[in-house]
């Protein structure tokens, strides 16, 4: 390898690293309000929920899917528990119900994808319109507000830390050991590089692809409970283009779109920090808040150019010759 | 044979295959006796890979039984096969280069989470099961920073350390240098020495006659001979897998016909259309040099491997040359592939499906899509439909396209044999001096391949250069004024109309094979 191509690769393998100590960099010169502990602290809660769906949509891509519907799941489970929740349903059974809500919707999406043998994209493009369309009609397109339990659950410690971030901790620890150690979490990754290989090789396919979109389900369900937590309302556009985000997140923290590489530590956790500390430093810095989607959209695609010029180099690595002469 | 000790092995019971209405596979039989290399000969499309494939899972089978160890065996995908002990290490290297040697090792049956406690006692399998092929590697390395010969050498350890009781092994010595063989070679005998069978789909006869117990030659999708390999040599396997009395499938050509064409356009210098200057690509080709005539069909014909549509790309500027020329009509061509089309050079791909065809654009759509420019008017840039109409008839009928089609129609609803021949017509429109037909008809039936072949002469005799590659080395006898001969990278032989044989051809195809398996032959 060349001295330029080990550069451009040691560069393209830190460049989320990178972006995030400029982004903090540049706030904190900004502001000095930015670089307290109770400021960061404030965007490692604020980004925790993020960062849980973040997880489940890495595994899809992982995998070389992609899974649109995570923000209806959100919404959906939302919704349902709105309405235990304004039965008197206990607050575990809300919990309970919004997480099965979240599983089944990743179950139809396998389903459909496995099944049916439908694109991923279009799949869950499917099931996103669906959701939010059956979550608008339980809600009758209100804001249901939710009761003091929910808030209690986002604002409640343990050891010292709020329960988001040791929620989105354990999560997202668990999830790359299970990627890293894990027959399946192998198997994901090398169905991600090329499906039809993984199939000569013996591996499932169909049955990984089921895990994962059941996990993206899953997650984006638990991620509604974690956010719903620190807002205590279920508002008509909750989870209303979080799939994005949670893209955004994943890609940023170094994931391809191509599928077969990838990180959940600490690639999920640099790219939810990033995609926050970007809202919460712009709002310090009093810019006008139309600024903000442009800013973020900036980032993000960064963050997509920087992953399609580093497939196209490795892909031009990677041409191999016939053979050896 | 020893009938009692066959029944445990591997047996194929009159097994059919077709693609597309074309039968690939006619009812083979075949036992195979534990304890057996067996050879798996003949020549490219002969079946030896989808018959293959169908043990190993990857395909299923129209008709007929398989038995393994006396039992029916009906692998639906690669997983049972592996499930019920076949393994199988394809031509493609079929790794996974983001994992590590050891996952890539045990993919069916990783550790898991024990691999967190247990890191030292698997690195030492992996190291084990490296080691039996001759490969001594750290197990953590990804399988990324390997050489292609060490891909394939770690593909086969996967095999043989899923324990697998058949082993099908499709050409993989084509990467692997004299060690690297001789070690892969000594494995499989160890592998057949525990009663496993080991079957191997090889270009090199040698290899077949020095490390295989027996041999078994397809031709056309038909088990045409199976022999001990004590029984036979080398010219017995080549007979038999050209085998086949020529047919009328090819329409007439008298073998002069390139020498009329070139006294009658005065000199013979003056009549080269393509002169291609000791071209050179990195590690694919190797000081190519020919000349194409005006009015000529020139055949290549070469192994897989042999770098035939490697040249194609590289003509057509696909891919860039290292060193060389390519001059057309004594003009340097350099540029991409737009640069070349315009000054007429054409290429019919080998994958009509992928990159040969606009699926879903109509037929017109399809034969104007290069020659589109031509058709605008100078001014406002505007298509004129009244000429581009009136010519996509004239190209129609000078293809001999079916007539019933509607322009309008999606190419994809066309047989292979219409659609071949809209590709024909797209560089025709184009009016390109010199055409380069990458397997020009394959997947296409007779009576469409005889007009494919017709067309290829009309075509020359015009004044054109047709460069034809093609594995079929029948279709090259028939249809070609000459054909060159490839084998890794370089051309290694040169026939003439009129003293073509296909043993001379198929020797010179081998022959760098051959050389490069022998430098191990001291004993």
């Amino acid at each position: 390898m060349k001295a330029s191509a080990r550069l451009s690769a040691i560069t393209f393998d830190y460049s989320s690293w990178t972006m995030l100590i400029l982004v903090w960099g540049l706030f904190a010169m900004i502001s000095d309000q930015f670089f307290t502990w109770n400021n960061l602290l404030n965007v490692a809660v604020q980004s925790s929920s993020i960062a849980i769906v973040a997880t489940g949509m890495t595994f899809v891509l992982l995998a070389g899917g992609v899974d649109l519907s995570v923000g209806a799941v959100m919404f959906l489970s939302a919704a349902t528990a709105g309405k235990l929740a304004t039965a008197n349903v206990p607050f575990g059974w809300c919990v309970l119900a919004m997480l099965g809500v979240g599983l089944c919707i990743g179950m139809i999406n396998a389903n459909i994808v496995t099944r049916l043998g439908v694109v991923t994209f279009v799949a869950t493009l499917g099931t996103m319109y669906v959701g939010r369309g059956v979550g608008l009609w339980i809600t009758e397109t209100r804001a249901t507000p939710l009761p003091q339990s929910f808030l209690n659950f986002g604002s409640h410690r343990f050891l010292g830390l709020p329960l988001p971030i040791l929620l989105a901790a354990a999560v997202i620890g668990v999830s790359q050991i299970i990627l890293s150690y894990s027959s399946i979490g192998r198997h994901l990754i090398a169905l991600g590089h090329d499906r039809h290989a993984a199939e000569k090789a013996g591996i499932a396919t169909d049955r990984i692809l089921r895990w994962v979109f059941a996990i993206a389900g899953l997650l984006a369900s638990l991620g509604a409970l974690v956010s719903l937590g620190q807002i205590g309302t279920v508002s008509p556009t909750f989870g209303e283009n979080r799939e994005f985000s949670a893209i955004a997140v994943a890609v940023i923290g170094g994931t391809s779109l191509f599928g077969g590489k990838g990180s959940i530590f600490p690639g999920v956790v640099i790219g939810a920090l990033l995609l926050q500390s970007v809202e919460s430093g712009l709002v310090m810095a009093n810019a006008d808040p139309y600024l903000y989607p442009i800013a973020i959209s900036m980032i993000i695609f960064a963050a997509v150019l920087l992953d399609g010029v580093r497939n196209s180099i490795l892909a031009h690595r990677r041409r191999r010759p016939i053979f050896i002469g | 044979m020893n009938e009692t000790k066959s029944t445990s092995g591997l047996e194929l019971r009159s097994l059919t295959k077709s693609f597309f209405g074309v039968q690939v596979l006619k009812s083979i039989d075949l036992k195979i006796s534990p304890g057996q290399v067996l050879g798996l000969v003949g020549q490219n499309g002969a079946g030896k890979s989808t018959l293959m494939n169908i043990v190993g899972g990857n395909l299923q089978a129209d008709s007929g039984e398989m038995f393994l160890t006396d039992l029916p065996y009906f692998p639906r995908t690669p997983r049972d096969a592996i499930r019920n002990g076949v393994g199988m290490v394809h031509q493609e290297l079929n790794m996974f280069p983001n994992l590590s040697i050891t996952e890539n090792l045990f993919i069916n049956n990783l550790p898991g989470f024990r691999r967190i406690l247990e890191h030292r006692s698997i690195k030492r399998k992996a190291t084990e099961q490296l080691r039996k092929v001759g490969l001594n590697l750290n197990p953590d390395w990804l399988v990324a920073s390997l050489s292609v010969g060490q891909q394939q050498l770690v593909e086969l350890a996967r095999v043989v350390a899923a324990d697998s009781h058949v082993l099908l092994l499709d050409e993989p010595t084509t990467s692997l240098s004299d060690s690297e063989s001789r070690q892969f070679f000594r494995l499989t005998r160890e592998l057949a020495d525990e009663g496993r069978i080991v079957v191997l789909i090889t270009h090199a006869i040698k290899d077949v006659l020095r490390h295989c117990d027996r041999v078994v030659v397809l031709r056309d999708g038909s088990l045409v001979a199976q022999e001990d390999t004590k029984q036979v040599d080398a010219s017995w396997i080549v007979q038999r897998m050209v085998g086949r009395p020529v047919e009328n499938l090819y329409p007439a050509r008298e073998p002069m016909a390139i020498a009329k064409s070139s006294t009658s356009a005065a000199s013979a210098r003056d009549s080269i259309v393509l002169r291609v200057d000791k071209l050179s690509h990195p590690q694919t080709l190797f000081d190519v040099s020919f000349d194409l005539h005006s009015g000529e069909v020139l055949g290549i014909f070469g192994l897989m491997g042999a770098g035939r549509s490697e040249l194609a790309r590289v003509l057509m500027g696909l891919d860039p040359h290292a060193s060389g020329k390519v001059l057309l009509e004594s003009k340097e061509l350099s540029g991409g592939p737009r640069h070349r089309c315009r000054l007429g050079v054409g290429l019919v791909t080998e994958n009509r499906r992928e990159d040969g065809i606009l699926p879903e654009s109509s037929i017109a759509d399809n034969i104007s899509l290069v020659a589109i420019d031509r058709f605008a008017n100078r001014i406002a840039g505007l298509i004129s439909q009244l000429q581009l109409k009136e010519a996509i008839r004239q190209t129609r009928q000078a293809v001999r396209m079916q007539s019933h089609l509607e322009d309008s129609q999606p190419l994809k609803t066309l047989s292979g044999g219409n659609q071949q021949k809209a590709i024909l017509g797209k560089w025709m429109l184009n009016k390109c001096r010199v055409l380069i037909l990458d397997e020009p008809t394959r997947g296409i039936d007779v009576s469409a391949k005889l007009e494919v072949y017709q067309w290829i002469h009309r075509f020359a005799d015009e004044g054109n250069g047709a460069l034809v590659i093609s594995s079929e080395l029948e279709e090259l006898i028939g249809i070609c004024d000459r054909i060159l001969v490839m084998s890794l990278g370089s051309i290694t032989g040169e026939f003439d109309r009129g003293v073509f044989s296909q043993e001379a051809i198929l020797e010179a195809a081998f022959s760098r094979h051959g050389s490069r398996s022998s430098v191990g032959s001291g004993t």
